[in-house]
Order: C-alpha cells, then sequence, then structure tokens
C-alpha cells in the first residue's frame, strides 16, 4: 500500500445509479495531497456525476468515499461540515444573484463561521470585517476589486467563473473539483480562468478537474483518468494517457477531440 | 346625497368609517404577513428532498392543508373559525385577530403555490453552490433560493394582496366593523344606498390602485441586481 497519510480523498467501490440507469459501475481511486487529477470522457461517461459525488451533490448509491477519515457517502454524516472542506467550480458559475460580488465571496465563511468566532470572543462585526478584509484580498488577487460591490449579471463569463473561484477560495478548503469549468465560456474568456485555476494549482492545492481542455490537462494535471460507460478505462500521467494510451476506447477518443 | 353627508359627518358616520377602515388595512396586512411566513414554510417543505420518513409525512400534512383551505369558501372558514374553534378552543379573542388569523391561515395555503412555483423558477444552480460551501439547507433557502423566489414572484403576490383587501369585505359575517359594514351601517340609517355603496366601492379601487403602484415601485427596487450598472 501507498503511504495513507497522503492521502486526501479515498473512494471505494463507488457507484451510482438514476433510477434504474447506473451511471457509475464502481470506481476506485485514491486522491494525494496536492495531486492533480484531470478528468477526461465522452459526455455521458459518468465524468461529472463522478465528480459530484466526491461533496455528495450527488449521493452516492454504494461504496464509500474517505475524507478525513470519515466516509462521507454514509447518509447519516453531516455533510455540511465536510462540504466546506471541498471548494466546488461549476460550469454555469453559479454565482448567487441576489447578492454582490463581495456578499458572494464572504457569505459561506461569515455565515458558517460566526457562532464560533463569537464563541471565542470575537464581536460579529470584527468578524464580519475580517471577513470582508479576506474577501477584498481575493478580489485583488484576480483584478477586480472594483466589482466588489455590483451584482454578478453585471459580470463578464470569465469574471464571473473567476469570482466563483475565490469564493470556493474563501473556505480555505483541502480539495477544489471543477466540473467543466471552461465549457459555458466564451473563447476568448477561456485563458484568464484556467490561467486561475493553474495559479491555484501551482500553491500546491489537491484538485480534481473534469475538463475538455485536453491541452490544460496535460499541462496541469499530475494524473489523468479517461472515463468510459462509468467506470474508469485507463489512468496514468499525462504522457502515459495522451502519448500512448493503452485503451482502444482512449485512443479512439483522444483521436476524435484532438 | 343630503342625508349621506349628514349621516357621515354631522352624525359622526366618518369615525366608524375611518376606523372600518384601519380594520380592513390591519386584517388584509396582517392575513398578508401570515400568509407569506406560513405560505413560505409551506412551500419549503413541499420542494424538500422526500428520502426521509418525516419530510414526507410533514408533506402530507401540507397537501391536507392546502386542500382544506383551497376547497372550502373563505366566508365559511371565517364561521367555523369564529363560532366553532374559538368556542371549542374555550378562548375568547377580538373578532379582528380572528379574521387575521384566518384570512392568514387561508392565504398561506394560495401563497404557499405561488411560492413553491417561485422556488422552482429559480435556478437548482443556486442552491447547489450554497449547498457544496457548506451551508445547511435552510440557510441556503433562506438566503440565497427564498429571496430570488420572492423576486419573482412580486407581482402574484402583490394579486394577493388585492385579493385580501376585497375579500375583507366579509368580516361582517363576524362581527368586525370594517369599512364595508361601516358604509352599511350609514346606508341603513336612512335607507339610501347608492351614494355610500358607489363611495365605498372608491375606497376599494383607491386602496388597489395604491396597492398596484406600491407593488410596481418594490419591483423596480428589486430588479436592481438584474440590471447593468
Amino acid at each position: 500500500m501507498i503511504e495513507n497519510n497522503n492521502v486526501q480523498l479515498s473512494v471505494r467501490g463507488l457507484r451510482k445509479s438514476f433510477n434504474n440507469l447506473e451511471v457509475l459501475k464502481g470506481i476506485d481511486i485514491d486522491i494525494k495531497l496536492g495531486e492533480k487529477i484531470a478528468i477526461i470522457g465522452p459526455s455521458g461517461c459518468g465524468k461529472s456525476t463522478f465528480l459530484r459525488c466526491l461533496n455528495c451533490m450527488e449521493d452516492p448509491t454504494g461504496g464509500s468515499i474517505i475524507f478525513d477519515g470519515v466516509d462521507i457517502a454514509d447518509q447519516r454524516v453531516n455533510i455540511n461540515v465536510h462540504r466546506e472542506n471541498i471548494g466546488m467550480v461549476f460550469q454555469q458559475f453559479n454565482l448567487f444573484n441576489n447578492k454582490t460580488i463581495i456578499e458572494n465571496i464572504m457569505l459561506a465563511p461569515y455565515t458558517l463561521h460566526k457562532k464560533k468566532e463569537k464563541k471565542e470572543g470575537k464581536s460579529e462585526r470584527a468578524f464580519k470585517e475580517e471577513c470582508r478584509d479576506r474577501a477584498y484580498e481575493l478580489l485583488r488577487r484576480i483584478g477586480l476589486e472594483d466589482k466588489a460591490n455590483v451584482y454578478p449579471s453585471t459580470l463578464s463569463g470569465g469574471q464571473k467563473q473567476r469570482v466563483a473561484i475565490v469564493r470556493a477560495l474563501a473556505m480555505n478548503p483541502k480539495v477544489m473539483l471543477f466540473d467543466e469549468p471552461t465549457s459555458a465560456l466564451d473563447p476568448e474568456m477561456v485563458g484568464e480562468v484556467l490561467n486561475l485555476i493553474k495559479e491555484v494549482a501551482d500553491e500546491g492545492m489537491t484538485m480534481v478537474i473534469v475538463t475538455h481542455e485536453m491541452g490544460f490537462a496535460r499541462e496541469v494535471a499530475t494524473r489523468v483518468l479517461f472515463m468510459d460507460e462509468g467506470v474508469i478505462a485507463e489512468e496514468g500521467t499525462p504522457s502515459e494517457v495522451f502519448d500512448n494510451p493503452q485503451n482502444p476506447r482512449t485512443q479512439q477518443f483522444l483521436k476524435a477531440v484532438l | 346625497m343630503k342625508l349621506f353627508l349628514e349621516q357621515f359627518i354631522t352624525e359622526g358616520g366618518y369615525k366608524t368609517v375611518l376606523s372600518g377602515l384601519l380594520a380592513t388595512i390591519e386584517i388584509a396586512i396582517g392575513g398578508l404577513i401570515i400568509g407569506i411566513i406560513l405560505g413560505t414554510l409551506i412551500a419549503i417543505v413541499r420542494v424538500m428532498p422526500k428520502y426521509k420518513i418525516f419530510p414526507r409525512i410533514l408533506d402530507g400534512v401540507c397537501d391536507v392543508y392546502v386542500a382544506l383551505f383551497r376547497g372550502t369558501p373563505m366566508t365559511v372558514q371565517l364561521l367555523i373559525g369564529y363560532w366553532v374553534l374559538l368556542p371549542a378552543l374555550g378562548i375568547s379573542l377580538d373578532a379582528v385577530i380572528v379574521a387575521i388569523i384566518m384570512f392568514g391561515l387561508n392565504s398561506a395555503a394560495y401563497v404557499s403555490e405561488m411560492m413553491r412555483s417561485g422556488i422552482q423558477s429559480v435556478d437548482i444552480g443556486q442552491l447547489e453552490a450554497a449547498r457544496a460551501l457548506g451551508l445547511p439547507y435552510s440557510t441556503a433557502m433562506m438566503k440565497i433560493v427564498i429571496p430570488q423566489a420572492i423576486k419573482n414572484i412580486l407581482p402574484t403576490l402583490g394579486n394577493e394582496f388585492i385579493v385580501l383587501i376585497k375579500d375583507t369585505s366579509i368580516c361582517s359575517f363576524i362581527a368586525v366593523v370594517d369599512v364595508t359594514k361601516a358604509f352599511k351601517n350609514i346606508a341603513d340609517a336612512n335607507y339610501e344606498y347608492v351614494v355610500p355603496y358607489l363611495f365605498l366601492a372608491a375606497v376599494y379601487l383607491v386602496l388597489v390602485l395604491g396597492i398596484t403602484a406600491l407593488v410596481k415601485v418594490m419591483e423596480r427596487r428589486l430588479n436592481k441586481s438584474d440590471r447593468k450598472q
């Protein structure tokens, strides 16, 4: 066995069915600290479902997902506590439409931690200011400080997705999940989002990215999974999977997309 | 006309009318507030994921509730509330309070259906994003989904308020002196009906037009998150 203390997410026999349709047919994988995993595969192969099972946005029908020493696939576990540590970025950005940009970023840290901070003797207002400062810091990082007090509808797609990424970062997650983060973007905005993801990756964040950007996967990923029909059909380093695929389905897929 | 004015001003009829108007507005606003709060709770129960047994039971209760209050006339509900439930519970309440409660309970049944469609019109991604950050279901609903749902159904809620205002005219069934009853008293005093009742209609019309204008203003303000700045 590999040294277990380095494993962030340990998935065993993960299954997911929607009614009678089995989308995931038993997935096993250990995701280690600092790994960047790119998941590729044809549409309908279950890659998004797999990603959404990792923070139980979809409740798995079977198997286990060990995160922080707890099986989060177990329905009795309070999933909210663990989701705080698993950031997620969506294809459709999903910024809160009724909140300004700064509120989008500070909402979760403030709402979820104010009780704890209060117990430790910090006033609610002081903590709110702290959250706001941190949110501004994150906005500065992506150069959108001037957008702090506008609503998401006024932002471009690329700006929205960058805000969505720092919104997830504001919780200081241990793992980040990206569900096709650039698929809903205009082509000229893909670069700015990928650059930010790459930056976060370089800081050592553990990541799982479902993507159609093969060039990006090759550049950033430490491991590539090719999924097909609900299973991991092939996995390896980017050069193994992209340059020397073994599985005929992988070869066929890569020929079609590259 | 002369008789009406005499009754209205000299005989102090305007006082009854003003207190009646107050009762009408109290009942409509009180009913709407109860309706929105209770209706929202019912709507949340109805859109809640139902893997477990408890939400399913709650859902069943809400089903029965909505069926009962939509399936019987408001007047009958008012009569039952005042003449049946109140004595049965052995409490005495001011008729206006009873009216507020009954209108609230009735309105909740309708508001819950509006709110449900309002909630369903909010992109599911909004809830997912909130849940993915670790917010509990209730917090995500209250902070993210419900505010957007209310914005979406604001015109319908305005409609509900208008319906409520007009429906309060049945409150004289339980001895509330609302604005309708006040004018009826004036009319009955002289057997002169034309002026008081036309005047009464005008009062309702002004109220409703006022609400319509108010809803428009609110809509414009709530839409600020949609506008390019």
